[in-house]
């Protein structure tokens, strides 16, 4: 028994992503095309010559059809996954495996979400029969018990975690704001965003990812072929994936200030990927900022910051563009906006284009160059009930 | 007729926690109100929350398990469905239990509890009522909300505490008050009509049945009189001989008219009272509706030694205050705009009865490691009972995003004592008054209703009794 990772033995050749944003006059298969083409395009192949796909969508669509029928596939494996909120990063990580196994030469993973058809606001789960007794609450109030519980572990004040939580949504609206792709392309003051109101525990709106509808895709091989379709692959270092046995929420010595399901994802990650100090090897982070109080437990649960520190390097700017290490470089979920089915692909899109250098100068790592590691981090669920999703990339 | 000793066995009497100034209403609706408060049962109780929440205090220090239940309400919940069996499930009553509703009018309240005194064993009679009107009308203002229950048996059960001498009824056929079903209020003839006939009535009822128990009316410790119609209380009690600071207070300054939980209110009211005097009270509960029916009970000396959960006149003098127009949403009266979020699908009734231990009676699981999980885990074998276990809060949010009949849902983690923990709803509370700390216990409440179905489920509400 073991995790043993396929580290190296597969590369991404091609990618491709839809801006994130409220796409009234596109529909899930405008959506597909859009970014499979590109995908398919940047690393100059057809779809005939992909074997295998993989979609990843929540609740946009059922099976294998809901691709291969825009895509009009022939006579090609199509598999739809759903992880909840990881649901884009399973896609890839079912499609990196199938190319190492062997069984096939190429295959495309695809995460889409058509969130906005449903007429309200925020994300609304597909409703599976039950028995009435399930939680109601939304997932920003579920979140919005980590800041408090963070706060009276830490000492950190309720004005002082106010303060941070704007810090960690400023940040990434200024990234966002340098990125076409993102959903919300405006600079937010710390000062404006301290200053919302709160509808969810002490979270305002501002402190929620947004809502947008997109697509994205990536084409996988196998290392040693990556050369045929481009000069400049990213090799898979390490994948990993655990879901929690739900036992958070029941269990009286959890206190909301730590996702342990991240934490054992990352360790895994880690190990695969042969990295011992995560903060100073990474050049780039993309983290599941589903809220802005789950970015600030994430540092920690991805060991990027110590303990009960995170929250001081946020207010110094670490994790800044500019900063020592980049934390959501593309705006993240809260500007760069969360298609559920697409998001863990969109990290990875980042990570693409960070890493290769094809991030514009305006918004380019301050690691570019010196560091050649990016992780990507995706979640879903709540506190106390989680699947997490680790994956590093890396340049050869 | 020589019988065994049979009465009341145990009683609770529940009373909603917010209260409606009757001055509020006028400046709203034009007319109506008058002075006092009347209690107000939140949006996510009904009659059978209520119901469930009199029985609960009822059962906590009862010598005996009911052998069989009586629910009887003027506002059934549901109508071809069997109300008594959701209390029946709230209560864990065992499944020979059998669960009888007696719906429609106030006298079913009085049948119940004349079948109850009637049968076999223990029986456990229980009454929930939302009494309204339209706004500004009396019956608005008159009207109140809340739960009693009445544990009624013989010596061989337990202690009796209150023995029942005689019944008696008279019947008549009139049309003093009626409501086609599914109208939101009554209708009502001349008032001086009812007052006639139920004047009479009531005299004749409490003469007849003071009569068979050979007690004469100066006699009387307690006369509760317990009925819709306001003027006719008032008379019968003038008018039976009864010296009048004998008269149970109607808790209608307070409370309101609580429909058919008035008389069992009443009754706790009284035997409340009398736990502190000596022994042998005669206490007679007259209900007055289409004909009247007269109880008389006398104390024991085992009633001194009962411990009462909650007293109605504790929870009377307790509560907040709510504003009319939160009244009229409640009660659908005033339309008010829905949050806009997806309704709630309604509850699978498959899913519901598969898991009744947990739904219902809130029962998690307690596995080999000590582990309390809920809902329990089909991995553990042992059942935990968590419907009686209070808690304290670790931490709690307030939701203005999700869904909820009246926003905001205030949402707690809540660690109960003896082991468990759960995030539940908190109810009967507002926001800012929920603290980190704070002790709170398992209410059973209607959470929403979907496609008809209500979908009746546990939240946690302060502790407010005293008893931490």
């Amino acid at each position: 028994m073991g995790s043993h990772g396929i580290k190296d033995r597969v590369a991404i050749v091609g990618m491709g992503c839809t801006r994130f944003t409220e796409h009234w006059d596109k529909g899930v298969d405008e959506l597909l095309l859009a970014a499979t083409g590109e995908a398919f395009a940047s690393a100059g192949v057809t779809k005939e010559q992909v074997d295998a796909y993989w979609l990843g969508t929540a609740q946009s669509g059922m099976s294998g059809l809901t691709l291969s029928r825009p895509l009009r596939l022939k006579d090609k494996p199509v598999t739809r996954v759903e992880n909840y909120c990881a649901t884009g990063s399973e896609a890839l990580r079912q499609a990196a495996y199938a190319v190492a196994s062997g069984a096939y030469d190429v295959a495309m993973a695809v995460g889409v979400e058509k969130v906005k058809d449903s007429g309200y606001q925020g994300l609304n789960a597909f409703p599976i029969p039950n028995d009435g007794t399930q939680r109601t609450l939304t997932a920003a109030a579920m979140f919005s018990m980590v800041a408090p519980a963070y706060g009276r572990k830490y000492g950190v004040s309720d004005t002082e975690m106010r303060t941070v939580l704007a810090r960690i949504a400023s940040k990434n609206h200024a990234n966002g704001a340098r990125n076409p792709r993102a959903q919300f392309r405006k600079e937010m003051s710390v000062e404006r965003l301290c200053a919302m109101p709160a509808v969810a525990g002490g979270l305002s709106v501002f402190d929620c990812a947004g809502v947008a509808d997109g697509a994205a895709a990536a084409l996988v091989v196998r290392a040693e072929d990556a050369h045929r379709y481009t000069d400049d692959p990213l090799l898979i270092k390490a994948l990993s994936f655990v879901a929690g046995d739900g036992s958070g929420l029941t269990d009286p010595s959890y206190d909301y200030t730590t996702f342990p399901e991240v934490a054992a994802s990352a360790r895994d990650a880690y190990a695969q990927a042969g990295i011992a100090d995560p903060a100073g090897e990474l050049a780039m982070a993309e983290v599941h900022d589903c809220f802005t109080p789950t970015e600030l437990v994430l540092l920690e649960d991805l060991g990027l910051a110590e303990r009960g520190t995170a929250w001081k390097g946020v207010l110094d700017g670490v994790y800044d563009l500019d900063g020592a290490l980049p934390v959501n470089p593309d705006g993240g979920l809260k500007s760069f906006g969360h298609p559920v089915g697409a998001s863990g692909l969109r990290m990875m899109f980042e990570a693409w284009l960070q890493l290769r250098g094809e991030a514009p100068g305006e918004r380019r790592i301050s690691t570019f160059g010196d560091r050649s590691l990016a992780l990507t981090h995706n979640l879903g669920g709540y506190p106390g009930e989680m699947v997490s999703f680790v994956a590093i990339l890396g340049t050869p | 007729m020589m019988r065994r000793m049979r009465g009341i066995l145990s009683w609770g009497g529940y009373l909603p926690h917010r209260r409606l100034d009757r001055r509020a209403i006028a400046g709203i609706a034009g007319k109506g109100g008058g002075g006092g408060t009347r209690t107000v049962a939140s949006y996510d109780e009904d009659a059978v929350t209520l119901g469930v929440a009199a029985a609960r205090l009822a059962l906590r220090h009862a010598p005996a398990a009911p052998a069989s239940l009586w629910f009887a309400t003027t506002d059934p919940p549901y109508l071809d469905k069997t109300n008594a069996t959701t209390v029946h499930a709230a209560l864990r009553l065992d499944r020979e239990t059998p669960a009888y509703d007696a719906v429609g009018s106030v006298r079913s309240a009085a049948g119940a509890l004349r079948a109850a005194l009637a049968s076999d064993g223990p029986a456990l009679v229980v009454a929930g009522d939302l009494r309204g009107g339209l706004p500004g009308g009396a019956d608005e203002a008159a009207g109140g909300d809340g739960g009693s229950a009445l544990l009624v048996g013989g010596a061989d059960a337990g202690p009796v505490l209150a023995e029942l001498c005689a019944v008696a009824s008279a019947t008549e056929e009139f049309t003093d008050r009626w409501r086609v079903p599914g109208e939101a209020a009554s209708r009502l003839w001349e008032e001086r009509f009812g007052e006639t006939r139920y004047t009479a009535l009531g005299v004749e009822a409490v003469k007849v049945a003071l009569g068979r128990a050979g007690v004469a009316a100066a006699e009387v410790g307690a006369l509760a009189v317990a009925g819709l119609h306001a003027r006719a209380s008032a008379a019968v009690a003038a008018r039976s001989g009864v010296p009048a600071e004998h008269v149970v207070d109607r808790l209608e300054g307070t409370v309101g008219v609580t429909g058919a939980a008035h008389p069992g209110l009443l009754l706790a009211s009284a035997l409340e009272d009398a736990a502190s005097a000596p022994a042998g009270r005669v206490i007679v509960l007259l209900v007055l509706s289409d004909g009247a029916d007269a109880f008389v009970f006398r104390t024991t000396g085992a009633l001194a030694a009962h411990h009462v959960a909650d007293a109605v006149a504790a929870q009377a003098a307790r509560g907040v205050s709510v504003d009319y127009g939160t009244y009229l949403a409640w009660r659908g009266m005033l339309p008010v705009e829905p949050p806009r979020r997806p309704e709630p699908a309604r509850p699978s009734s498959s899913a519901a009865a598969r898991n009744a231990a947990w739904k219902y009676g809130f029962t998690g699981s307690r596995g080999d490691d000590g582990v309390v999980r809920m809902p329990p885990s089909p991995l553990d074998a042992t059942p935990a009972l968590m419907a009686d276990a209070r808690g304290t809060i670790v931490t709690f949010t307030v939701d203005r995003l999700a869904y909820s009949p009246s926003p905001p849902v205030v949402f707690a983690v809540v660690d109960f004592d003896g082991g468990g923990r759960l995030p539940i709803e908190l109810t009967d509370v507002a926001p800012d008054d929920v603290a980190i700390g704070g002790r709170v216990e398992p209410v059973f409440r209607r959470l929403f209703t979907a496609d008809g179905i209500h979908n009746y489920f546990w939240k946690a509400r302060p502790v407010r009794d005293g008893e931490g």
